[in-house]
């Protein structure tokens, strides 16, 4: 009955599909008709700019889900997709350098989520400590792409040229890889809870280990950190004046940085969804909902753990890397256990095991902190510059506490975002495919009774508890 | 003639409760047999002891001729030996089709660089046992979609499905521990045929753990008979339904067995 109703919804889509084109359209041009109107220079000063700029920002980038969720054929949304991403966000972008920033930095979490979501997503490894492969891939390239390694090994070879960095960029994605099984090796035999823990001190030890190696030999300066680190090579300046394209170097960085997290992101994606559609990602989500029955089927428990973790570690590493470069400056405060966090939140809330959910968690995530709660700290500041007061309660804006701004919310939107997520939506924003189908399952089944568990006999029961109680061995 | 496996004096012991005591066990290629007993007899730790979940505190377990003490159970499953579990260890939120190319885990040839560049190696074996999947999913009589959660089945649907799984890697040996239990009269006639089928369609020898009698008498070969973790005795169904030791065993316990006695 509901299932037939479906049907003839979806063919009515099908038949109008021009309407949605044009939906989609009106939407871009919309969000595009909005920011060019915030662009105005008198704009900026007024009170409510920064937080309207950041949700018109969000908005423009929502156009990329409205596509996505647009019952239109893969080929338009490719185009339209991809119009957005390489076209119209760069051009919004030179005229406005921080939508760069801050689609730099979405993309720097989205790859990293995705690189979270296999482990975590697909085979089902609280990890932690995720952060320390993007302090490895980050301490690497600052420490030989900067007069740092000088100081560590006594010589004056470094800082590397730029057109090194390609290359460590391969080693970056091999070295994070290489800790990741070198960590797993012993931890992941643990489970669940354990595994949690281990990874949580590991990613702090790392981090403790790089605010301390500036002595005995100083590789890493400390708490101090390490600058100026080296950028990319800009080999594509001369094409681009011969094109007549003329733009200030941070412009060109901010660009170049841009393109190459888009160009990492859709390797992710790639490598995820091939991995995703293999025995390789069977396996994975076989360990994550049964483990002894995974290695009943032939499975090998540690070999595929370690694939999983080693495969998320080098996206983090490879992201680690090109945030040094971009920041031009890294120290050990921006791999802190809330980094981990973060992008596990960014999992979670855009739904555990799937790839279109990490990406739309990242940029959630990373707007609401980067944007939205900046943007309401400066509103703020104005608003206490201006002597407002707050009328009911006779409350002087003025005597806010900075300890309350909105930017140092992060922890609080966190813990927000998660208990909604699990109250309204525990499987995520866009869930895995497989849970989606038992959505579509229970709407189908309207009101037929689930059919009723036989109660059956507990097969392990631990009764004494032996050692042998829990099969530990691989 | 060569034994497929053979069990000398394993022995398991749970801190001081000994679950499996002393038990030789041989059996030939191409037989069905059975294993009964009382509730914590030790029947599922006996399979858990050939699949590896468990290791030997003492003993011998060899199948084929080749030990397999001290392989994890991801090897022994990739020598040709398969299980069932007692309570259904389907994995829930994946579809039929997936769990059962799960239990082909061990016959993927395409590595890695296959996958990522969807070779032409890939995309055969992957659709050769797609199709291999459907047909074990007809050769069970499962009814529902191959798409279907396998956690929206029914109860009887699920244990086909694990079933398949299991028949998916292709075994020499396969375990069932309580196929039937929990399952009508119909559903269990329905499975003592598949269980028969296993072994003359498919040559595949089987150990069958068993509480209903019926099905026990109706295609075992040969019973073996455990309690308190000790073999009490073994021959054919009509031998051991009249063995003094075993209507002990289970009437001793006030447990009915109206189809033994
Ligand atoms: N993992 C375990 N830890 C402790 N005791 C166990 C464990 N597994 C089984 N046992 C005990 O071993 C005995 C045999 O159990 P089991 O092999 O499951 O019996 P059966 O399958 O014949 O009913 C029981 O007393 C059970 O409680
Ligand atoms: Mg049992």
């Amino acid at each position: 009955m509901l299932r037939a109703k479906t049907m003839e919804w979806v063919t009515q889509i099908r038949n109008g599909r021009s309407i949605y084109l044009v939906g989609v359209l009106g939407y871009i041009v919309a969000a595009l008709l909005l920011m060019n109107w915030l662009s105005q220079p008198g704009l900026r000063d007024a009170v409510w700019y920064p937080l309207v700029s950041a949700l018109a920002f969000a908005a423009f980038l929502g156009s990329l889900l409205v596509i996505y969720y647009a019952p239109l054929a893969g080929a338009v949304k490719a185009i339209l997709g991809l119009a957005i991403l390489l076209v119209l966000l760069p051009i919004l972008g030179v005229r406005n350098t921080f939508l760069l920033e801050v689609a730099t930095q979405v993309g720097i979490f989205a790859a990293m989520a995705l690189g979270l979501n296999i482990v975590v997503g697909f085979a089902g490894l609280l990890d932690l400590g995720y952060v320390a492969f993007y302090a490895v891939g980050a301490y690497l390239w600052a420490i030989f792409g900067s007069p740092q390694a000088n100081i560590a090994f006594g010589t004056n070879r470094f800082p590397l040229e730029p057109e090194w960095f390609f290359l460590f960029l391969f080693l970056a994605v091999g070295v994070a890889a290489l800790t990741g099984i070198l960590l797993g090796l012993p931890v992941l035999r643990l489970r669940g809870d354990y595994l949690a823990i281990v990874t949580l001190a590991f990613g702090e030890v790392i981090r403790v280990i790089v605010n301390n190696l500036d002595k005995p030999i100083n590789l890493t300066n400390g708490p101090q950190g390490i600058r100026p680190v080296q950028r990319p090579p800009l080999f594509f300046k001369p094409w681009l004046s011969a094109l007549g394209i003329r733009l200030d170097d941070p412009t060109l960085y901010a660009l170049y940085f841009y393109f190459l997290v888009l160009l990492v992101i859709g390797f992710a994606i790639w490598l995820a969804r091939r991995l995703e559609n293999s025995w390789v990602g069977r396996a994975w989500t076989a360990i994550r909902e049964d483990e002894l029955a995974a290695q009943a089927m032939g499975i090998p428990l540690v070999r595929m753990k370690l694939a999983a973790f080693a495969t998320g570690a080098s996206f983090a590493g490879a992201m680690g890397m090109i945030f040094a470069a971009k920041q031009y400056f890294i120290n050990p405060e921006s791999f802190t256990f809330m980094e981990s966090i973060g992008v596990l939140v960014m999992v979670i809330v855009g739904g555990m095991g799937s790839i279109p959910g990490a990406i739309v968690g990242a940029t959630v995530v990373t707007i609401l902190n980067l944007q939205v709660l900046k943007g309401l700290s400066l509103m703020l500041n104005k608003l206490r510059q201006a002597g407002v007061v707050i009328p009911i309660i006779n409350f002087p804006l003025s005597q806010w506490p900075t300890q309350l701004e909105p930017a140092k919310y992060e922890r609080l939107v966190f813990g927000i975002l998660l208990i909604l997520m699990m109250i309204l939506r525990p499987q995520g924003l866009i869930p895995e495919r497989r849970h989606r189908m038992e959505l579509a399952e229970a709407l189908g089944r309207e009101e037929r009774a689930e059919p009723e568990q036989l109660p059956v006999e507990e097969e392990l029961p631990p009764v004494i508890p032996a050692p042998e109680v829990r099969p530990t061995r691989d | 003639m060569a034994y497929l496996l053979e069990l000398k004096k394993v022995t398991k012991r749970f801190g001081g409760l000994v679950a499996v005591n002393r038990v030789d066990f041989t059996l030939e290629p191409g037989r069905i047999v059975s294993i009964i007993g009382p509730n914590g007899a030790g029947k599922t730790t006996l399979f858990n002891l050939i699949t590896g979940i468990y290791k030997p505190d003492e003993g011998e377990i060899l199948f084929e001729g080749r030990s397999l003490v001290g392989l994890r159970p991801d090897q022994i499953t990739a020598q040709g030996i398969s299980r069932t579990f007692q309570n259904i260890r389907l994995f829930g939120n994946m579809t039929v089709m997936e769990n059962i190319l799960v239990g082909m885990h061990t016959r993927f040839r395409a590595s890695p660089v296959d996958i990522l560049i969807q070779t032409p190696r890939f995309r055969r074996e992957e659709q050769q046992l797609r199709e291999e999947a459907l047909q074990l999913i007809r050769f069970v009589g499962l009814r529902a979609s191959p798409d279907e959660l396998a956690k929206n089945l029914p109860y009887g649907e699920q244990r086909k499905v694990e079933l398949a799984r299991a028949l998916a890697a292709r075994p020499k040996l396969i375990l069932l521990d309580e196929p039937t239990a929990g399952m009508n009269p119909q559903e269990t006639a329905e499975t003592t045929r598949l269980i028969r089928r296993l072994r003359d369609e498919l040559g595949i020898t089987v150990i069958l753990i068993e509480h209903q009698m019926r099905v026990v008498m109706g295609i075992s070969e040969r019973v073996t008979v455990l309690d308190y973790g000790e073999k009490i005795a073994e021959g054919t169904p009509e031998e051991v339904r009249r063995n003094p030791r075993v209507i002990e065993a289970y009437l001793g316990r006030g447990v009915a067995i109206g189809a033994i006695a």
